[in-house]
């Protein structure tokens, strides 16, 4: 019943893209954000979709399943270009209609945006899909390690995280398993009209929470009961190293930092 | 009204790396009143195989006939669907949402459009079968019951709507005995008052001792189909399938191997009673 949720979830696989190192992945997802608004030109464009066909190339990941990911969000990326399209003032009139014209300008930086968009939604898509949540937190937690020294609570926040999406599978089966109960009961959720759908989503959303608060309340007994007690002297069963390829990924998107810096 | 299967298969999630086929070209015939057993390995597809009956999953390709109309065309009335087929799904106390018991009871006669007073009367009814009383428990919350109470208002809340089919998925997992008990007699009565029965469970002694038929999936296909007492005599295939024979039936090829005369089909405890009674020389 519930399916197609690809943004943020995991694509298992052993491609050298997967096996990057979380930290190293999260800081290069934010330097080719950073890229991507450096890219002025028509070129400097071409290279940000080269760069990122590359690395899906590299994931071995069907671009068909990554563009999925994008799906959700077609609404604001055709939005904006629409608005773009119309409202741009001044420029080469190449054609107008009533109260509304079209200029080359605004036709061009209708679709820089559009491809901007789609390049910040594939950058951060693929590194999701690559990255299992838990190495994500885990790289998270460790980049933000320098935070505790104004006692922000870094460990905490990543354990909450690591938590909340290890469960979005369980609830998200949770969901599916109460749906069917009371569908075979005559429920009914997708019929009728916003009031009904609302009121009829109560026989799904009162089990749902029960059993999210039974489970939340299990785990921090299971957690007690083996002795948890904070980040303090905890160790690490998989340890995070830098390796060759890290570097060398690095090096790369440095390299196209510098390039557009030149003006692309 | 008989249930029919034909070549009948569902994947998960078909087009992904996660894609999996879990119900893979069934056949199957069920007819009226009858007292099915359905046993399988976990992750056999014994669970998809009755969502797919239930009307709740989409098959991939396939059929399911229910008086020979197929269920899944356009235009099927799915109310009348509901209906006729109840499911108790795995631990069913999870369901349990209303304020009070009775309200939860009554929500699946509700959606059918049955009338107040036949609702009142269901619930009667089905809190009977399931041996909660009426007047101490229908105005309590369902989540201030005990474990077993809950599980128990869960199945009267199916029974309410008198399903002519009632499949019921694991149904004793997690009982306590006196309560494993009271659900098969439960399950036993409403078979002998003509209501169909699908039963999946991981109790081969239920089965032994109640079923008419019995069918094992394994690897999402259909390995075995037969009575009991076919069925539980390919033990070592069962065996292969990570499945075992009822208790009754390991008894009597233990004492088949000590070269006792033990007839073959004994998988049921008064049976296998008989048989070492006349062993021993008739009754004391």
């Amino acid at each position: 019943m519930i399916k197609n949720i690809t943004l943020g979830q995991y694509f298992p696989g052993n491609s050298v893209i997967h096996r990057l190192d979380a930290r190293m992945k999260l800081v290069l997802v934010i330097a080719v954000i950073v890229l991507v608004f450096m890219a002025r030109t028509v070129i400097g464009n071409a290279v940000v979709l080269a760069f990122l066909a590359a690395v899906i190339i590299m994931s071995r990941i069907s671009v068909k399943f990554v563009l999925r990911g994008i799906k959700p969000l077609w609404f604001i990326i055709l939005l904006t270009f629409v608005l773009n399209v119309f409202f741009h003032q001044g420029g080469n009139e190449l054609f107008s209609w009533w109260i509304l014209r079209v200029s080359e300008e605004g036709l061009i930086s209708a679709v820089r945006l559009a491809a901007r968009l789609i390049f910040l939604i594939t950058a951060t898509t693929m590194l999701t899909l690559t990255t299992s949540p838990i190495s994500l937190t885990d790289g998270l937690e460790s980049l933000m390690k320098p935070l505790k020294a104004v006692r922000f609570p870094v460990h905490e926040l990543a354990m909450m995280m690591t938590i909340a999406m290890r469960f979005i599978p369980t609830l998200i089966e949770e969901t599916d398993k109460i749906m069917k109960a009371q569908t075979a009961r005559g429920a009914e959720f997708d019929s009728g009209n916003v009031i009904k759908r609302a009121t009829g989503m109560v026989p799904l959303l009162v089990p749902l929470f029960v059993s999210a608060f039974r489970r939340a309340d299990e785990l921090a007994f299971a957690m007690e009961s083996r002795c948890y007690h904070g980040g303090e002297g905890r160790t690490r069963m998989k340890v995070m190293h830098l390796a060759g390829r890290d570097w060398a990924a690095a090096a790369v998107v440095a390299a196209l930092i510098v390039f557009m810096a030149f003006g692309f | 009204m008989p249930i029919e299967l034909e070549n009948l298969t569902y994947t998960y999630m078909p087009g992904t790396p996660f894609e999996a086929r879990a119900v893979d070209d069934l056949s199957l015939k069920i007819e009226d009143g009858e007292f099915l057993g359905i046993i399988g390995h976990t992750g056999s597809g014994k669970t998809t195989m009755i969502g797919l009956i239930a009307g709740l999953l989409k098959p991939t390709s396939g059929r399911v006939l229910i008086d020979g109309e197929d269920i899944a065309a356009k235009g099927y009335d799915r109310k009348k669907l509901r209906r006729k087929i109840g499911v108790v799904f795995q631990y069913p106390e999870h369901q349990l949402f209303e304020e009070t018991v009775y309200k939860d009871i009554a929500f699946g006669p509700g959606k059918l459009g049955i009338s107040e007073a036949e609702t009142e009367e269901r619930v009667r009814y089905a809190m009977e079968l399931m041996e909660l009383d009426f007047d101490s428990v229908k105005n309590l919350s369902p989540f201030e019951l005990s474990g077993g109470q809950k599980r128990r208002v869960a199945i009267a809340g199916v029974l309410a709507m008198k399903p002519s089919v009632l499949i019921l998925d694991e149904p004793v997992a997690g009982l306590d005995p006196a309560g494993r008990i009271h659900l098969m007699n439960m399950i036993r009565r409403l078979n002998r008052e003509g209501v169909t029965i699908l039963l999946i469970t991981h109790s081969m002694d239920d089965l032994a001792e109640n079923a008419r038929r019995v069918v094992v999936l394994k690897g999402s296909r259909l390995l075995m189909d037969g009575t009991p007492a076919e069925v539980f005599a390919r033990r070592e295939e069962l065996t292969a399938a990570s499945l075992d024979v009822p208790c009754v039936a390991e008894i009597a090829a233990k004492l088949r191997a000590r070269g006792k005369d033990i007839p073959p089909g004994i998988i049921r405890l008064d049976d296998l009673q008989r048989c070492v009674e006349d062993m021993l020389g008739g009754r004391p």
